[in-house]
């Protein structure tokens, strides 16, 4: 459909615990790729140039800027998306955390600074408030200031010590 | 209603709501992408002031995949955008006048398809010299940015003039005078402007879009297009951020226009973050002079100033935005003589539009950095300054308007005067680490609620009792993001009687939602909550007399909304909400009611020139303390403390005050420290996020927010808006700061870390 014939090749990979098989072409952006052709839009893209942290997905427990990855980087990997941390029956400690800490405004960000919670979380389990904010300096909120998100990292580290990835 | 403390659990809908974004369930704008839908992308014009004299598109045309490619000869109807001056082209016809102007508009099957068409488009044309500076704008050989226009090059002018400022000057004891600047800024919204839309299968137009003023869209493309208003239908979900930047046209015509040549399919339009730099709109840069005089007591006598704003090449809210910034040219002071003057002046420049604190932020800068300066001359203490002149209840402000709303600006300067960050301000400065130098400054700051009069700040609520007997409320107010959907659960939920989680909120939409003004102004939940506070009360009376019939009782009178049921505590029996939900027809179980913000009834005479929301009623006050530290080494400035107290009415609920609160201050922060939108002969220099840095999680301290509890009779539970009126606070009370840790006195931001060093080095000397 697009510009020029692009090859397509079939993608194979985990994610948030499922097996997916995907026809693709290798160079599809993996956020576009995840929001558009599997629909999973809680990835969101801010920048699309690894400025803002809202596109972050976890590649084998690291978190990564989808925007920035091709689809073929994905072959065989693990991809957690913040729809795979948990749902709105079921959050995660940290999505929960986030809620009930008022870290969630207009919440553009929230899915990316999950993702990168988790991760920082899964090595930094016990982590002070100054490590917190280097650990999100990656990911940009308009909203609100920041305050809110540290305190919501610190309530998750407490809520969920040493399993949070 | 007791304020639920921020360290509570939060009611449940805001749990809700925000728990469905935490999950990534929630669907924003951009997270529909309809199967099969079309792109529509815009050539930017690249150049900031020119004859166009060829759009070339023969080569886009060929890229495979793409459908077609408009230009300005394409556009029905008046192909003119504005909220309310209408002078902005949806496609540039002939001439460009700034950078970010469209040209072209591409269709294509897919992205990678528009990508490459929108780069093969060639366009020609034979340069013209631009204006860039509004001063300069204004001179008489300057070139015209709207050739043939009455007014050249200005805008608007506007005056407020209060006494005469002039003649009580001369009496002064004290006068100082200053040029101060602020720069244009980015909202820097997480989602980017985008849209879906399709025309129906009855020639219809339907878009959801990223907005603030959904309503208010529909008249902008129908006029733009020369469509029926009433055959657009707008759906705005929750947006992804705005802060006023989502308030008038970004892609709705541009995408409306593409759907007209979709043929019934979906067409999605999503601006890159560097297309919303070029083509967003701005902060408008201002420049103002200032004279303030007191007498040797400091007692603020008399001010004069001029403000000029760059509106860029077209209107959009400029002149209302002048007008605001007049309007608080006094501030939260008692000022006897005021007289403020502005000039709205087109150039080439991006183009300025609304952004969180409207021509507020301008002007309050001037003059807290006037006031620090007549402190440093009368020899007194900031606060205290600022505390004697501090508006009180029943006097008047700078427009002539008596505060007859409860003022609290006092009250927030005690309460950040009291805090250990000033009262221990000394003790913490001697306490500066080697190669550090440290400062402490305090500002106070009033920001209006509302359209003002003139312009019929209205709203429209519908609330229907489902047939399960659970309520649903349309909420017509976009929420991008300060939560007012949840407000207005529980503003209903407690005027019912109701658990919150009975209530389901849908989104903004035309067709199913009655009208209500933009999602901007503070005034949000102040207009629509009463509107929805009245068909609470029309929806109490009605179920009292439809249980009425069902119980056989006489005097609805009698009867009580209890949690899920109608209940005559008379005879001890009840009829559940599920029963009456299924007993009444649909059109029985809605109640729509409105209102309208009132006015001040007897304006005085002192605003000249306007013709629309001059003078307001009601106000948010503000005060705030910053700490910061600058290093002897590099001149950066680190940001340690920042404590804003806010008046804002009835504290409803003290989380949404203090995120609201945060959220400006850390914008206040950005716009003071870091924010620099270079620009250089109408090209924006730093067009993106690595170049254009706002706060990160280092970059801010915990930013603190205090109390002040007031109240507004009118509000809805004696609420007022208090979306603003903390960006205000850390513009001038970092200026302060640094004045006291370095002795450098800047009238122009950001801070220049090579000001702070030259600084330094001169106190050396
Ligand atoms: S969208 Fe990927 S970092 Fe911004
Ligand atoms: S909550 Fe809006 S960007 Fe973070």
């Amino acid at each position: 459909m697009s510009g020029k014939i692009v090859p397509t090749f079939t993608l194979a990979f985990t994610l948030n615990g499922g097996p997916v098989r995907v026809e693709t072409s290798p160079g599809r952006r993996v956020l576009d790729l995840l929001r558009e052709d599997l629909g999973l839009t809680a990835a969101k893209e801010g920048c699309g140039s690894g400025e803002c942290g809202a596109c972050a997905i976890l590649v084998d427990g690291a978190a990564k800027l989808s925007c920035l990855m091709l689809a073929v980087q994905l072959e065989g990997r693990e991809v957690v998306t913040a729809e795979g941390l948990g749902t709105a029956e079921n959050p995660h400690p940290i999505q929960a955390a986030f809620v009930e800490n008022g870290a969630v405004q207009c919440g553009y960000c929230t899915p990316g600074m999950t993702i990168a919670t988790a991760e920082f979380l899964a090595h930094t389990p016990d982590p002070d408030r100054g490590q917190v904010r280097e650990a999100i300096s990656g990911n940009l909120c308009r909203c609100t200031g920041y305050v809110k998100i540290v305190d919501a990292v610190l309530a998750a580290a407490k809520a969920a010590p040493g399993e949070s990835s | 209603m007791k304020p639920s403390s921020p360290n509570q659990p939060d009611f449940s809908f805001r749990h809700a709501d925000t728990l469905s974004k935490a999950v990534g369930a929630e669907r924003y704008s951009t997270d529909f992408t309809p199967p099969g839908c079309l792109w529509a992308g815009a050539k930017r014009a690249g150049v900031p002031h020119a004859r166009i004299t060829a759009v070339h598109v023969g080569e886009a045309l060929a890229v495979d995949g793409v459908k077609t490619v408009l230009t300005g000869a394409d556009v029905p109807g008046s192909n003119l955008q504005g909220i309310v001056h209408k002078d902005q082209p949806v496609l540039a016809v002939d001439t460009v006048r700034h950078a970010g102007d469209a040209v072209a508009l591409v269709l294509a099957e897919s992205r990678e398809a528009l990508a490459e068409a929108l780069s093969r488009i060639r366009l020609e044309y034979e340069p013209l010299p631009g204006v860039f500076e509004p001063e300069l704008a204004l001179a008489a050989e300057a070139p015209l940015v709207h050739p043939g226009r009455e007014g050249g090059n200005l805008l608007a002018r506007g005056l407020v003039d209060k006494g005469d400022a002039r003649a009580a000057m001369r009496g002064c004891d004290v006068v100082v005078e200053g040029e101060f600047e602020t720069p244009m800024q980015e909202h820097v919204f997480l989602e980017p402007p985008n849209g879906t839309a399709r025309l129906t299968a009855t020639n219809g137009l339907e878009t959801v879009v990223s907005t603030q003023a959904p309503f208010r869209d529909r008249f902008e493309i129908a006029h733009a297009l020369g469509l029926d208003p009433m055959r657009i239908r707008v759906r705005a979900p929750y947006l992804g951020g705005g802060f006023g930047g989502k308030d008038g046209a970004t892609v709705q015509c541009l995408l409306a226009l593409a759907a007209l040549h979709a043929g019934g399919r979906w067409v999605k339009m999503v601006w890159s973050r560097e297309e919303t730099f070029l083509a967003g709109y701005k902060r408008h840069a201002a420049r103002v002079r200032i004279r303030l005089g007191a007498s040797s007591s400091g007692a603020l006598q008399a001010l004069d100033s001029v403000m000029y704003f760059d509106s860029g090449p077209y209107a959009h809210l400029g002149v209302e935005i002048m007008a605001l910034g007049l309007e608080h040219a006094g501030g939260p002071y008692m000022i006897p003589h005021t007289r403020a003057e502005g000039f709205c002046v087109y150039t080439n420049n991006p183009v300025g539009g609304a952004f969180r604190g409207f021509g507020v932020v301008q002007a309050s800068f001037a003059l807290e950095r006037s006031l620090d300066a007549l402190a440093a001359r009368l020899g007194m203490d900031p606060a205290e300054l600022r505390l004697m002149n501090a508006l009180r209840t029943g006097e008047a402000n700078c427009a002539g308007v008596a505060m007859e709303s409860p003022t609290g600006v006092r009250e927030c300067l005690e309460a950040v005067m009291a805090h250990p960050v000033w009262a221990g301000r000394h003790t913490w400065k001697e306490a500066a680490p080697p190669f550090k130098r440290r400062g402490v400054g305090i500002a106070a700051s009033c920001n209006a609620m509302g359209y003002g009069r003139g312009l019929p700040d209205a709203a429209a609520a519908k609330l229907e009792l489902t047939r399960t007997g659970t309520f649903r409320i349309f909420n017509s107010v976009a929420d991008m993001g300060q939560g007012n959907a949840a407000a207005f659960v529980q503003l209903a939920a407690s005027a019912l009687n109701q658990d919150s989680s009975l209530f389901e909120v849908v989104q903004p939409d035309t067709r199913l939602c009655p009208p209500a003004g933009s999602s901007s102004a503070s005034r949000t939940t102040y207009t629509f909550g009463n509107a929805l506070l009245r068909a609470c009360e029309a929806m109490r009376e009605k179920l009292k007399a439809r249980a009425a019939l069902a119980l056989l009782v006489d005097e609805p009178s009698r009867l009580r909304l209890a949690p899920g049921v109608v209940a005559d505590e008379a005879t001890g029996r009840s009829i559940p909400l599920a029963l009456l939900g299924n007993m009444l027809q649909r059109d029985d179980r809605i109640c729509v009611d409105q209102y309208v913000m009132p006015v001040v009834e007897n304006p005085p005479d002192t605003g000249k020139a306007f013709r629309l929301g001059f003078p307001h009623r009601f106000f948010s006050h503000g005060a705030c303390v910053c700490a910061l530290e600058a290093d002897e080494l590099t001149g950066q400035v680190e940001l340690v403390e920042c404590v804003t107290a806010v008046e804002c009415g009835r504290v409803l609920s003290a989380r949404g005050v203090e995120q609201q609160v945060h959220g400006a201050a850390a914008q206040g922060a950005g716009l003071v420290l870091m924010e620099n939108l270079a620009h250089q002969d109408g090209r924006i220099l730093a067009g993106d996020l690595s170049t254009y840095l706002i706060p990160t999680s280092r970059d801010l301290p915990d930013l603190e927010w205090l109390a002040v509890d007031g109240d507004e009779p009118t509000g809805p539970h004696g609420v007022k808006g208090m979306g603003e009126v903390g960006i205000h606070g850390p513009a001038p009370a970092v200026a302060q700061a640094l004045e006291d840790a370095v002795g450098l006195s800047i009238n122009r931001i950001p801070v220049d870390p090579m000001d702070v060093l030259r600084a330094l080095r001169s106190n050396k000397a």
